[in-house]
């Protein structure tokens, strides 16, 4: 059994959301710039010009990429032979948010109440998802989502009847509406099966692996590689102005599900897609 | 084409603007999204003014993040247009003449934008801290409480924007990407 302090869970947090908001993953920088040098259209190429100076700036002068700081996504992997003392977990990663979102000068984005919004002016609540595994540490992630693409987000059950043919028109469709709106280049999060609000899950996870990393079943390795050419081949590009680059990258998540269904969910993202991950 | 303005956005200069122009603009703009635009329509509904003049001002839709020490503002990109969609009719036909945000916008606002020689122009969704850097001012004029919704009036300098929809309802989101796709196609073949 190892003891963590709750006051250790909420300064990493804190750093986190600032870190993460400063700070382009890398793997994300990679795929701007492979995207850079493939795209072809003229005005496409001066927008992705603008976006690496931008995280470049970001970086340099320590301010938010985006001035959409998100809703804080934390997601804690929680060994189970640690023993968080000294504060309950929700009130210290709360704290953590609130700090993080405070100290880091980021944009408080969060209402207390989607029909009355009142600002709760701390960015609070996180997010909150933790997850039991194995051993005695803590993996920390704060994922900050903006919402100019998570309101082009969708999610569909299928019956099985639709197949393979169902998902790929929805993806497709899903992203032929969200067009300009979600910033893109766009990162895509698909999640499928499990139940309603596992595949919604899914697909939010499905944007915090690195988008140069296939997954593990060759079948879907090779539908990600399909879906992510024909996105690219809608030409909405950069901002919508026109070009090839429409998305960076396309990950799938999978999970078993029941003999009666087939959800889907898509979870849209930006050329901001933010994570950072600490372990303790 | 490239163009480098300076406002107002008066309708003569409003009418020289095409769909596609890349345009780095200079002057006055006030900042307002989803609540301070809900509040101002209230404010013209009641037949009240608005907390500036609204005659060919150029409305920039953002919610900045605070300013650090030191910094005129935070970083500060567009928000989706869309969400003001129902509002923008109501300003333009206030007087107000330029938008700049990011995405698609209805018919009707195109109708409006038609109808006063409105100019909605697109900023780097997403370049936050590009585009602060232009920002040379900023002052908070009204609507205090709504935090980062707030009205402020921004002095900027050469913004970098393209003209999305023109005031006769040319559209780069459709012509920009149909140019494209007949590009490709005719590489293709």
């Amino acid at each position: 059994m190892r003891e963590i302090q709750a006051e250790t869970i909420t300064d990493v947090v804190a750093r986190l959301c600032i870190e993460a908001n400063e700070r382009l993953p890398q793997d994300v920088k990679h795929a701007i710039e492979r995207c850079r040098a493939c795209e072809d259209w003229a005005i496409a190429q001066e927008v992705l010009d603008r976006i690496v100076e931008n995280y470049e700036i970001a970086e340099q002068q320590e301010v938010p990429i985006c001035q959409d700081t998100g809703m804080a996504c934390v997601f804690l992997e929680i060994g189970q032979d640690v023993h968080i003392a000294g504060g309950g977990l929700r009130e210290a990663v709360d704290e953590g948010v609130r700090r993080g979102y405070g100290e880091g000068y980021l944009r408080k984005s969060v209402v207390r109440d989607s029909l009355r919004r009142e600002n709760t002016g701390d960015n609070t609540p996180a997010m909150l998802y933790t997850e039991i595994v194995p051993g005695e540490q803590i993996k920390v992630t704060v994922a900050p989502k903006g919402f100019g693409s998570e309101n082009m987000s969708a999610i569909r059950m299928f019956k099985p009847s639709a197949g393979l043919q169902g998902i790929k028109d929805f993806i497709l469709e899903t992203v032929e509406t969200a067009g300009p709106n979600p910033c893109p280049p766009m990162v895509i999060g698909v999640g499928i099966g499990g139940t309603f609000d596992k595949a919604a899950l899914l697909a939010k996870k499905a944007l915090m692996r690195p988008i140069d990393e296939r997954h593990p079943d060759p079948f879907y390795a090779a539908l990600e590689e399909e879906m992510l050419e024909k996105v690219n081949a809608l030409g909405i590009g950069p901002q919508g102005f026109g070009g090839r680059t429409t998305a960076l990258g396309l990950n799938i998540e999978t999970m078993p599900t029941h003999i009666a269904g087939m959800p889907c969910a898509i979870n849209i993202s930006c050329h901001v897609t933010r994570h950072r991950t600490e372990v303790i | 084409m490239e163009r480098h303005i300076t406002l107002p956005l008066t309708e003569e200069l409003a009418r020289t603007l095409r769909a596609g122009d890349t345009v780095y603009l200079t002057g006055t703009v006030y900042t307002s999204r989803d609540a301070g635009h809900k509040r101002m329509c209230e404010a013209l509904a009641r037949g009240e003014t608005l907390p500036f003049d609204p005659k060919d001002a150029t409305i920039y839709y953002v919610g900045p993040s605070p300013a650090k020490p030191g910094q005129v503002i935070g970083s500060a990109g567009p928000t989706t247009s869309g969400r003001m969609d129902a509002y923008a009719p109501t300003m333009l036909s206030a007087g107000a003449r330029g938008m700049i945000g990011k995405g698609a916008r209805l018919p009707e606002v195109v109708e409006a934008m038609k109808k006063y020689s409105g100019v909605y122009f697109g900023a780097i969704g997403g370049a936050g801290a590009l585009l602060a850097k232009c920002i040379k001012k900023a002052e908070l004029i009204a609507y205090e409480d709504l935090g980062a919704e707030a009205l402020r009036r921004l002095y900027v300098e050469e913004m970098p924007l393209v003209v999305v929809i023109d005031c006769e309802g040319n559209n780069l989101y459709e012509s920009g990407r149909a140019a494209y796709l007949a590009q490709r196609g005719a590489k293709e073949n």
